[in-house]
């Protein structure tokens, strides 16, 4: 292994083309930009942050030879040291809590502190998932008092709670889709994606074990009704539809492709993952959706991405209820809540697919996106979804006059604008612009996809932004798409100014080096 | 031996009713490059038209369709090393995989090389 950052660029050091940075500094740090080595580089193995006592050699050693006889290389490090050194790391980081996070699909909106506060209260906090279900009613209040609302906004009779993140939910819900077809003795094996769907979604479809359809975009980048309509039959489980879907476009046609998938005898799954540009205006359950899941992360504010995990509920028509996954939680008559789980499932929830999580499902995402929606109320969700969609528009027509935007034409965007690389000049990329968007301070926004537009490039900027910062992104967007057009070589060389210049990004998927070793021992 | 190419950017080399298959320099010029190919074992049935390999750039995961029905008799060991021939050398040491063809017959409606630079020339 050659050594960590082997061409040896530090902050300070300018690189040709670039403007003069002033004077070098002996530590390479440039003021408040600070040169953080990799840990295992900072200490050697002989500190540590924690005091062991000597182990009691009185005690019988039961390792049978297999004690360790030499250090296992853990970097030594005292307290102050680990947390100066994530803390460093952690200025050279982006988030949404920095700035607008434009990443297309993603949703990456504020994520109030309101949510915080409450998931943090102990009674939630600290509720271990086999507390006996006496002693954690408010818990289970939660999740029960959440899925009632997923069932409300979506117009859906049933939810299931446990699956942990989006592409979970997709094969919760395909599933479920493959248990009732099983149940009517049906082998159906194909499933259909159309291209505008989400990525996850024809993996999904090969995971539970289906071939995997294509269905081609129409020029207004919306579902091919017609192509659609043309490959139903008998051997078709279902379609995977998101709505609206990855070109930021809603299907108008949605209604007449359920109906028509209805009377093929397929289901129809509706990846959710953009519900936040509809909810409180459209409910899936009327446009014929048999199972849509909801990224609580996204829709509802949950931090995720490197600041925490996912949560995928699924809604389910009243064909798919009976097979939806264990446990469910459950009021009874005298008010109190109970779990339904394998041992209680009775008769009622006998058709059950099976468990997909060990516990619940992801407890600290529901007491925040229930927080969300309280401290929003449904008026509030309403315009959570109207005004996702106005900033997305004001972005989409703010720029089709430098970047093409090759569905501006069909009308308005939902929560996400989608441009493409064809007036680029001068052999740049979308990966250039979006280099070149590094140095303006901003996290590029979704690059490469959907696949339906050549050098896709989809920006999200979600509800949460004001006017200013839109008009502060769009300017400096518009920049950088304006250099790109004119073929501006220095973008091939961006980023200039971030704590690493280009990274070769082939080479690192190519032979990507996944452990640290000691050079000195290389 | 003739070669053929297919609307979505594979190439077939065709010897009597053995052929070998690849992706066009077209296709791996719009991929960028190239850094994991996933081909199919020795053996495995491909039907027309359906997938029979990935391949995986900087930017994308993209499935390579079958050409032609057939059976596959063996897949270029030197993708695996090395998936940047594909860029390199798209449409001769690049090549994906060899198949034995079902029935020559599901040629017909593929494009020869100048009909495939029109319809590159169209996009």
């Amino acid at each position: 292994m050659s050594a960590p950052n082997a061409s040896g660029w530090k902050p300070g050091i300018p690189t040709a083309g670039d403007t003069p940075a002033g004077p070098a500094t002996a530590t390479g740090n440039r003021a408040l930009m600070l040169e953080e080595p990799l840990i295992f580089e900072l200490a050697g193995n002989d500190t540590t942050g924690v005091d062991m006592p000597e182990p009691d050699n009185a005690a019988p050693n039961r390792l049978g030879g297999r004690e360790r006889s030499a250090p296992i290389g853990l970097p030594g490090l005292s307290e102050p040291e680990t947390v100066r050194h994530y803390t460093r790391l952690s200025r050279q980081n982006y988030a949404i809590d920095l700035g607008l996070f434009p990443l297309g699909s993603c949703t990456m909106k504020h994520n109030p502190r309101l949510n915080e506060k409450v998931a943090r209260m102990p009674g939630f906090l600290d509720c271990h998932p086999l507390t006996p279900t006496q002693s954690a009613q408010g818990a289970l209040e939660v999740i029960h008092q959440l899925g009632e609302w997923l069932k409300t906004l979506t117009g859906m009779p049933a939810v299931a709670m446990s699956p942990k993140a989006g592409a979970h939910g997709e094969l919760c819900g395909i599933l479920a889709i493959r248990a009732a077809l099983e149940a009517r003795g049906d082998a159906r094996k194909v499933i259909l994606c159309p291209e505008s769907a989400h990525g996850t979604n024809p993996a999904t479809a090969a995971f539970a074990g289906y071939e995997v359809e294509d269905i081609p975009a129409n020029a207004n980048g919306r579902v091919d009704l017609a192509a659609l309509e043309a490959r139903l039959g008998p051997d078709v489980a279902g379609v995977m539809i998101t709505n609206p879907n990855t070109c930021g476009l809603f299907e108008p046609d949605f209604r007449k492709i359920a109906d028509a998938v209805h009377a093929a005898g397929g289901f129809v799954y509706c990846d959710g993952a953009n519900f936040n540009a509809i909810v409180g205006r459209v409910r899936p359950g009327d446009l014929g959706v048999d199972a849509m899941h909801i990224n609580l992360h996204k829709t509802f504010s949950t931090p995720h991405g490197g600041g925490g995990p996912g949560s995928g509920p699924v809604v389910f028509s009243e064909a798919l209820a009976p097979y939806a996954p264990l446990p469910f939680v459950e009021q009874l008559g005298d008010g109190s809540f109970h779990l339904v789980e394998e041992e209680t499932a009775g008769e009622h929830h006998a058709k059950s697919f099976g468990r997909m999580t060990a516990f619940n499902g992801q407890m600290g995402m529901f007491t925040r996106a229930l927080t969300y929606i309280l401290s929003h109320g449904a008026d509030g969700l309403r315009q959570v979804a109207e005004d996702a969609v106005l900033n997305a528009n004001y972005v989409l027509r703010s720029l089709e006059d430098v970047l093409h935007a090759p569905f501006a034409h069909s009308g308005p965007c939902m929560h996400e604008a989608l441009f493409g690389d064809k007036n680029f000049t001068g052999g740049l990329s979308t990966l250039d612009l979006a280099k070149g968007l590094i140095d303006e301070g901003y996290h590029p926004m979704t690059m490469y996809f959907p696949l339906v537009v050549h050098g896709a490039m989809l920006v999200e900027p979600t509800e949460t932004e004001s006017k200013a910062a839109l008009d502060q992104f769009i300017m400096a967007l518009r920049s950088v798409a304006e250099r790109a057009n004119a073929g501006d070589p220095t973008l091939k060389t961006a980023p200039h100014f971030a704590p690493r210049r280009r990274l070769d990004e082939t080479q690192a998927a190519r032979k990507p080096l996944l452990a640290w070793s000691d050079p000195a021992l290389v | 031996m003739a070669r053929y190419f297919t609307e979505d950017h594979e190439w077939i080399d065709v010897d009597g009713d053995t052929a070998t298959v690849g992706i066009t320099d077209y296709a791996q010029g719009q991929l960028g490059d190239i850094v994991f190919v996933e081909l199919p074992d020795a053996g495995a049935k491909v039907a027309k038209g359906k997938d029979a390999a990935v391949v995986e750039s900087v930017k994308a995961a993209s499935d390579v369709y079958a050409p032609i029905t057939g059976e596959v008799t063996e897949g270029n060991p030197a993708l695996e090393d090395d998936p940047a021939l594909v860029n390199s050398d798209p449409e001769d040491g690049g090549w994906f995989f060899k198949l034995t063809i079902a029935d020559t017959g599901e040629l017909d409606g593929l494009m020869d090389e100048a009909a495939y630079k029109s319809f590159c020339d169209g996009l």
